[in-house]
């Protein structure tokens, strides 16, 4: 089974306690009717899609209940780590994932 | 109350009567106001349990903790925290009817949780509770004891849990 590293329970927990909430850091546009049709567009629907290490957000709904952010490879769906939301992006390159 | 008690010598499964329960929202900041009406030093961390008497706190979010009294207290702590609502913000509700607590007890009651309970139980310290899930339902889960725990599941998914709870202590006694 699949364990994910809940920050603020402070435990790896199973994947069914958790639910997947897109790609993370996406700030909401500060002054969206100032933007044109595409760049809202952009905002709204288009992701990066990576492949390798992608930073996400999940949600520990049956648990407590807090979204965080979590870096996962896509290929090999590795948590390489995960952190409390409002925290940025944790440089990690050159470090193998981790579990 | 005739409660529905199914059991065998490896473990048993039997509706416990039920408690006022309250779910409360504070900042961890503000926990010694909500201890001092409530009467029990509530933990601070997640999962971790207090237990004197009939009060019980268990912490099960950041922010978050489930309180248990007994039923003629409830509205003698709703009124407590109205009091202290003007200087300490925290929002309090009664969950009383919306939840029915299963226990489950005897040298089985690992293995019997674990056909629906992805967590590793036999990590879980002696005293604590997590919300977790049972096949899908969303419950929550205190141990009393090595071979001693209560799972607290919402009404309407009362009659799912408790039968799978039946089918597992079935299956336990015939050896399966």
């Amino acid at each position: 089974m699949l364990l994910i590293q809940c920050p603020y329970c402070d435990d790896a927990l199973p994947e069914l306690e958790f639910a997947y909430a897109g790609e993370a850091h996406i700030d909401r546009p500060q002054d969206p009717s100032a933007l044109s049709d595409e760049e809202w567009r952009d905002f709204l629907f288009i992701r990066s899609n990576v492949k390798g290490v992608h930073a996400e957000r999940w949600r520990h709904i049956n648990g407590c209940g807090r979204f965080f952010n979590a870096l996962r490879d896509t290929v090999s769906d590795r948590f390489v780590t995960s952190y409390k939301a409002g925290e940025p992006r944790p440089d990690t390159s050159g470090k193998e994932p981790a579990q | 109350m005739n409660a529905p008690v199914t059991s065998f010598d490896a473990v048993s499964v039997a509706v416990l009567p039920p408690v006022a329960r309250f779910n409360l929202r504070i900042a961890p900041a503000d926990l010694a106001v909500a201890s001092r009406i409530f009467g029990l030093t509530l933990p601070a961390k997640i999962g971790e349990g207090a237990r004197n008497g009939d009060r019980a706190a268990y912490c099960i979010g950041p922010d978050e903790w489930l309180l248990h009294a007994a039923e003629v207290d409830q509205s003698a702590i709703m009124s407590g925290f109205d009091t202290a609502r003007a200087e300490t913000p925290h929002s309090i509700t009664v969950l009383s009817d919306r939840e029915i607590i299963i226990g489950i007890t005897g040298p089985a009651a690992i293995d019997l949780l674990s056909t629906c309970c992805p967590l590793d139980l036999s990590r879980m310290a002696v005293g604590h509770a997590k919300r977790t899930v049972f096949d899908y339902a969303q419950v929550v889960l205190i141990r009393d004891g090595d071979d001693a725990f209560r799972l607290e599941v919402w009404r309407s998914f009362f009659p799912h849990v408790h039968g799978l709870l039946e089918i597992g202590v079935r299956e336990l006694a015939i050896g399966l």
